[in-house]
Order: structure tokens, then C-alpha cells, then sequence
């Protein structure tokens, strides 16, 4: 057996030529998806970058300006704004979604009855679109129709809820429309790492007298830290992207109250006909991206080491 | 059950263990069922309205128990709802995100599969230094490729049609694709594909006869996430196509943008259930290989 050179086909002697062929085969299968890839990736980013340092308008020109647009970006109100939503959601989104995401995990963990009737309505809103939810939502905060209708007819007639129709508040639909979407995801990742916990460590813990509350505490989460991580990196990612929920839900509004970095971009490209900003604005998606994904991966591969070395 | 019962009759000790850990069983129960109403509520007002008259919608609220029948709302949605001129209800914008999210899911998840053999069985010089290259596609924000999309298509011809839209979601689809099958297919013994190739088998022989009747888990995973992400995509299709030629979330978009008159919720409600339906049913009946795709494309 070791002495076969395992490239080379044994049984059928083949041809020189068919064997050159053969072991093209492989680069050959996978060569159009990589120029696929390379085009969609590479090319496509680099020619997004010089668009951003080009005069280009309602048209994309090939003039190149320098940072001029980078420089009229950060200094235009609006986007000053989108960022701004940006963290305020990403914060909110990704503590709230986690917290009841974890908290779902850990009950449906206390071996309840129809485990997975539980699980499939929590996970439910994750399978429809942004756009479904956004506007199911808009319908309910909607003042003269939804929510605040339905509680002043049960008789609290000041009751007020309409987040929607404030320039200030807004956002804070944007955000509970996004938690009520992702919690859900957030709980099957827990839950995935719940199950994973080695049963003789909690067995142990418990055999040293440790409460529930201690042994998740002090024992189980601490061993699926690694998931936490993954979830907020993952949901950062979700709110960077964050487009379809805001248009479906806010359109951007009241005014330009909850416009995000991705609605800006789509703004600027195909409603105002200012190309070379938006891109400049896309650019700075990217960046934000590498931001949260170039250390987490550099962290991943590390911790693969790591782990290769020690087992 | 029974002996718990005995003991608490006699070990007062017992009896408040026993008592605990219903108060806790009940709390358990009691928040699981308060989030399940609030996940569940949305759905329900949409279903209930659906099924409305928008008489009774307008008297009483969205929210409300159904006080009429009727599944007029359904047919009007599907067929005969006019937006911005064009009376044809959802129906052509249903079939063409049909026809955009098919071709796109069996496409890529095909390159996916051949991509992932021959990443994981078929390894050569740079070829892992290739496949992370390939994932950064997973990460790229849509964003950054709308006008080179908007040049490409447009050379193409494929400006505002469904083809231009599949090809967009192959090609984004595929470091995807190439990422699920590469990592399920690294599972399969080595010694299985070296035992073939002595025994004289090519490449495209061990794809069929050992890789692909071992594949049914992942390509369902793959065909299910794919099929959920490219029906449920807005960007592209809003940016890419208009009117008569949008996938059903552009049209949704369209047709709830409101106009003067009072909102119709009932046709609206059956239009977004409409668009809802092909992902909930897969979710519904696909659950698991749901799950399992999203922990999988979560966590590696």
C-alpha cells in the first residue's frame, strides 16, 4: 500500500496525456467558482474603492477626486445620523437578543414538556423575511391602528405607544423589531451549546451541593463562553447589514430619524445620484465589517492552534 | 410521582422540596408561555386579518378577534390587487421569486458540492489558502456590489430580469454552499476515497458513488438555507428589477407603501402571508436541517 504513490490511478494504466488530464480535473471543477468568487469579491471591492475616490454622480465617472468623498460623508448630518443608529441598535440588538436568547435556552434546558413546539415558535420569525416582519411591525406600531389602539380599547385610554410617528423614538421600534426577529437565533446557538456541556461536569457540580443558579454560573456558561462571542460577532454583522428591517419598517423615517449606513448607501446610488459617496459610504460598511470580522477570525485560527497543540 | 408524593406526606422537609420545585416547574412554564404569545401574537393579528373584512378591521382595530369571515382578501392578494396600475395581485412577483430562487439554489449548491469534494478530497498546493479566500464572500456586504452588479447586468442585458438576479445569487451564494459541503465532506474517512481511487476510481466516479450517497443531510441543510436566503433577499431585487419583473419583497414593499386612501390591511395581510408562506412552510417542515444549518453556518 505505501509504496502506491496514491495520485497516480493503479488498477487502469492510464495514458500520459489522460493522466495530466486527471489530475486537472479537481483545479479545472473548482476553477469557475474561484474566478466567480475572485471577480465578486476582489474586483468588485476594488472597483467599488475607486468609484469612492472618483467624481462620479448620477453616472460613475473615472476622474479621480482624492478623498473628497470620504471628507463630504463625514461631514454630511445624515450619515452622522446612520452611524449613530448603527451603534445605538447594534448595542441594544445584539444585549437584548443575547440576554433573552440565553434565558430561552436555559428553560427549555430544564427538560421541559414539547421541547421542540417551544423551540419552533421562538425560531419561527428567523425563517420570514426582514421585509414580512418589518411590515407586520409597522402595522402594530402603527398609533391609529396597532398597538396603542388595541390597549386604549381595553379602557386605558392614555395609554401611549407610537414609537413610529417620533422622530426620537423610532429607532427603539427599529431595535425591538430586530430582537423580536433574532432572539430566537440566539437561543438555538445556546441551546446547541447547553447540549454540548460534558454531563459529568454538571453532575459533578452537583454533587458538590451547588445550586442551579451556581452550577450555570460558575460551571456551564463559563464552558460555552466561546459561543457568546460567536453570537455578538454574528449579530454584529446582522446590524451592520441592516437594511430590508428598516425599509420595510421605517423607510428610513420619520424624516431621516432611523436612515442606517446600508439605507444611505442605496439613498445616494440610486435616489440622489450621488455614486461616488455612496460608495465611499460602502466602503465604510466594509471597513466596519473587517473591524469586528479580522480580529474574531485571527482569534478563531488562533484558538484552532492552540487547541491542535495542547490535544 | 407516587413515591414523591408518599414521602411528602411525612417529611415536612420534603413536602417544601416537592413544593419548590412545582413553584419552579410553574415559572418555567409561566415565561415560556409569556415570550411564545409575544413571538406568536404578530402572526396571528396577520392570519386573523387575512381572513377579516376590512370593515370590521377598520371598526375595530388590527388587533382584534376575527368578528367575519371572508377569503376574499386571499384571492384579491393573489390575482386582481392593483399596484400602481397593474391589477395582478402577487402573482407574477410570487412566481418570479420562484423562478430566481430554484435555478439559484440548485446552481450553487451543485458548485458548492463539487467545490467542497474537491477542497476536501482533492486537496493541492494553496488549495486551503483558496477556500479562505473564497469564504470572505460570506462576509462581503451587498452593498459593496451594487454597481459593479449594475455595470455587469447591464452589459449582460440582464438589467430587470429574474436571470440577472439568479446569477447575482449563485455567485454570492457559492463561498456559502462551498463552506457547508467543504466541512461535511472533511468528515468522510480518507481511507474510503484512497480504497477507491486503488481500486481504479476517478473523480467524478467516487463524486457519484461514495460522496453523493453519503451527501443527502448536508445538501439538504444547504438547499433549505439557500432557498430561505435568496427567497427572503429586498436588496437586489429593489435595486435590480421594477414592476412586473420584482420578487415578492420588492412588490411587498411596493404594495404596502400606502397610499392616500385608507389602507387595505385585509389584501395586505393575505400579500405578506403570501410571501411569508413558501420559507414558514420549509422552516416548518425542514426544522431540523434548519437549525442545523444555522449552528453549522454559525459557529465554523
Amino acid at each position: 500500500m505505501s509504496t502506491h504513490d496514491l495520485t497516480v490511478p493503479v488498477a487502469a494504466p492510464a495514458t500520459p496525456w489522460r493522466q495530466r488530464l486527471g489530475t486537472m480535473v479537481p483545479i479545472l471543477v473548482l476553477a469557475p467558482s474561484l474566478a466567480a468568487s475572485f471577480i465578486y469579491v476582489f474586483v468588485f471591492t476594488l472597483w467599488t474603492l475607486y468609484l469612492s475616490l472618483s467624481s462620479s454622480s448620477l453616472m460613475p465617472t473615472y476622474g479621480l477626486v482624492g478623498l473628497d468623498n470620504y471628507a463630504s460623508l463625514w461631514a454630511n448630518r445624515r450619515w452622522n445620523i446612520a452611524y449613530t443608529n448603527l451603534f445605538l441598535f447594534s448595542g441594544f440588538y445584539i444585549v437584548g437578543s443575547m440576554a433573552i436568547g440565553l434565558l430561552l435556552a436555559i428553560l427549555i434546558d430544564q427538560r421541559v414538556r414539547g421541547e421542540a413546539v417551544w423551540r419552533t415558535i421562538f425560531l419561527y420569525p428567523l425563517a420570514v423575511s426582514f421585509i414580512v416582519t418589518g411590515t407586520v411591525w409597522s402595522w402594530l406600531y402603527n398609533p391609529v391602528d396597532g398597538i396603542q389602539a388595541f390597549v386604549r380599547g381595553l379602557g386605558w385610554t392614555d395609554f401611549s405607544f407610537a414609537l413610529t410617528a417620533n422622530r426620537n423614538t423610532a429607532i427603539y421600534a427599529v431595535i425591538i423589531t430586530g430582537i423580536w426577529q433574532s432572539s430566537g437565533f440566539a437561543m438555538a446557538l445556546f441551546l446547541a451549546g447547553l447540549r454540548s456541556v460534558d454531563p459529568d461536569l454538571v453532575k459533578a457540580a452537583q454533587i458538590d451541593g451547588a445550586s442551579v443558579s451556581r452550577t450555570y454560573r460558575k460551571v456551564i456558561l463559563p464552558t460555552i463562553a466561546p459561543i457568546f462571542l460567536a453570537v455578538a460577532v454574528i449579530q454584529i454583522q446582522f446590524a451592520i447589514k441592516t437594511f430590508d428591517l428598516v425599509a420595510a419598517l421605517t423607510r428610513g423615517g420619520p424624516g431621516v430619524s432611523t436612515t442606517f449606513p446600508a439605507i444611505y448607501v442605496y439613498d445616494l446610488m440610486f435616489q440622489r445620484g450621488q455614486i461616488g459617496e455612496g460608495a465611499a459610504a460602502a466602503m465604510m460598511m466594509l471597513a466596519a465589517l473587517a473591524v469586528v470580522l479580522v480580529p474574531y477570525s485571527l482569534w478563531i485560527v488562533w484558538r484552532r492552534r492552540a487547541e491542535g497543540r495542547n490535544g | 410521582m407516587a413515591e414523591i408524593a408518599l414521602s411528602a406526606r411525612h417529611d415536612p422537609e420534603a413536602a417544601a422540596a416537592t413544593r419548590r420545585y412545582f413553584w419552579a416547574r410553574f415559572l418555567v412554564y409561566a415565561v415560556l408561555t409569556l415570550f411564545a404569545v409575544i413571538y406568536l401574537a404578530p402572526l396571528l393579528v396577520v392570519v386573523f386579518n387575512s381572513l377579516r373584512e376590512q370593515s370590521d378591521i377598520a371598526r375595530n382595530g388590527l388587533i382584534s378577534l376575527p368578528r367575519s369571515f371572508r377569503l376574499d382578501a386571499w384571492a384579491q392578494a393573489w390575482g386582481t390587487y392593483c399596484v400602481s396600475g397593474t391589477c395582478e395581485g402577487m402573482k407574477r412577483n410570487f412566481f418570479n421569486s420562484l423562478w430566481m430562487t430554484i435555478p439559484a439554489t440548485l446552481i450553487s449548491t451543485l458548485l458548492g458540492a463539487m467545490n467542497g469534494y474537491v477542497l476536501s478530497k482533492w486537496r493541492f498546493k494553496g488549495s486551503e489558502i483558496l477556500f479562505n479566500l473564497m469564504l470572505l464572500g460570506v462576509f462581503m456586504p451587498g452593498q459593496i456590489s451594487l454597481m459593479p452588479w449594475a455595470f455587469l447586468l447591464g452589459k449582460l442585458g440582464l438589467t430587470n430580469s429574474t436571470y440577472g438576479l439568479v446569477l447575482i445569487h449563485v455567485v454570492q451564494g457559492i463561498s456559502f454552499t462551498t463552506l457547508f459541503c467543504r466541512n461535511f465532506y472533511v468528515s468522510i474517512p480518507d481511507d474510503l476515497i484512497k480504497a477507491a481511487r486503488i481500486d481504479g476510481a476517478g473523480f467524478w466516479r467516487i463524486f457519484r458513488k461514495i460522496i453523493l450517497p453519503l451527501s443527502p443531510p448536508i445538501l439538504i441543510v444547504t438547499v433549505i438555507w439557500q432557498f430561505t436566503g435568496i427567497w427572503n433577499e429586498y436588496l437586489f431585487g429593489v435595486v435590480f428589477t421594477s414592476g412586473q419583473q420584482q420578487p415578492i419583497t420588492a412588490a411587498l414593499v411596493a404594495l404596502t407603501a400606502g397610499g392616500t386612501t385608507a389602507r387595505a390591511y385585509d389584501v395586505m395581510s393575505a400579500a405578506v402571508l403570501i410571501g411569508a408562506l413558501p420559507p414558514l412552510m420549509i422552516y416548518l417542515f425542514g426544522g431540523k436541517y434548519f437549525v442545523r444549518g444555522l449552528t453549522q453556518g454559525a459557529i465554523k
